[in-house]
């Protein structure tokens, strides 16, 4: 599987939460499979998904998925002791995990190669983490929302992406709508 | 005056409740006090682009957010503030340590220093130099300006004003 075929199959588990959502393909692909108000497009800033969720589940009690790749969280391995050492039961981390850059043109990262993030994710401090296989990321992620307990997932898969447009809605009505979501 | 609990003090009134830092020695004596107020969530980050990140989650959360950092960190989020906090309007008070200015001993604080302002006029990033002790009295109209303007907001806060790192 690629990733766009795991985000469509996971699209109706994610309709129902606050997802935060990786810069580039993988945003694109969400937002022309399933766009929802509880969608909260990145548009630039790669690595940051983690934390944007993070600081989103400590500040309010809904469930937040962040959705982010293994290129991206090679940016910000910081992340994972920040988020061992400040524990939200109402956040998942899902790292879709296809071993390359995929919106840069499928260039390999080290994740694809000697380094294993689930075990990154161990050693910093995090305490609940789920490696699986990408067609089982759907019900993986049901059971870590309805476990109550903050989750890293990574979800290993193929590498390629889906042509879906750039998404040109204004960041701030994606800020503003998303918002609206959180406090409804 | 006790300008570490000032500028708590000031935090507090302006409903901020969620703050990531990464550490300088001037700011060891706010970030203690930051700890001992309850009412703020205090998340240290590991680096300052991270940090921001975190706020930018915690106000979408309807937490008010502000980032404590070091002047050497414009080099590390000028992308973060041009494509996360200024593309979606996000208030954020930035309290910097503006390290390399007068009374700094440390020579290698100074490459920074020269670029600090430059850099965060670049990105019009509304700039208050805190450099005598007195100049805290305008952190509370500073927090109103950030809240009311959906912008990031750098307070550069010297040795001078901290009441001088240098003096060894």
């Amino acid at each position: 599987m690629i990733r766009s075929e795991i985000l469509k199959d996971i699209a109706p588990i994610l309709r129902d939460q606050l997802v935060i959502c990786n810069i580039g393909i993988p945003s694109q692909e969400l937002h022309a499979i399933d766009d929802q108000p509880t969608n909260f497009y990145m548009l630039g800033t790669m690595g940051l998904a983690s934390s944007i969720g993070l600081g989103l589940a400590l500040a309010q009690p809904k469930p937040v998925i962040a959705i982010d790749g293994d290129g991206s969280v090679l940016t910000n391995l910081g992340t994972f002791p920040t988020i061992a050492n400040n524990v939200a039961d109402n956040f998942i981390l899902l790292l879709i995990d296809n071993g390359s850059y995929g919106s840069t043109g499928d260039q390999p990262t080290y994740a694809g190669k000697k380094t294993r993030l689930e075990e990154v994710a161990k050693a910093c401090g995090c305490e609940n983490v789920i490696t699986c296989e990408g067609k089982d990321a759907g019900s993986t992620l049901q059971s870590a929302i309805a476990s109550n307990q903050m989750t890293v997932i990574v979800v290993k898969c193929e590498s390629g992406n889906a042509k879906f447009p750039v998404i040109t809605m204004d960041p701030v009505i994606i800020r503003d709508r998303f918002m609206k979501a959180v406090s409804a | 005056m006790n300008i570490d609990k000032k500028i708590t003090d000031d935090l507090v009134a302006n409903d901020i409740s969620f703050i990531t830092t990464v550490p300088c020695k001037q700011l060891a004596g706010v970030i203690d006090e930051i700890d001992a107020h309850p009412e703020i969530h205090h998340v240290p980050a590991n680096k300052e682009d991270e940090g921001m990140g975190l706020c930018a989650g915690a106000l979408m959360g309807g937490k008010r957010p502000a980032i404590i950092m070091q002047n050497t960190a414009i080099g590390v989020t000028i992308n973060t503030l041009a494509t996360l906090i200024q593309y979606y309007r996000m208030p954020l008070p930035m309290l910097i340590s503006y390290r390399g200015e007068l009374r700094e001993p440390v020579a290698c604080q100074v490459e920074m220093a020269v670029h600090t302002k430059a850099l965060l006029a670049q990105m019009n990033i509304p700039t208050y130099h805190f450099h005598k002790q007195s100049d805290v009295e305008e952190l509370d109209m500073i927090l109103k300006y950030t809240f009311m303007c959906n912008k990031p907001v750098a307070i550069l806060t010297d040795a001078n004003f901290w009441g001088g790192y240098g003096d060894q």
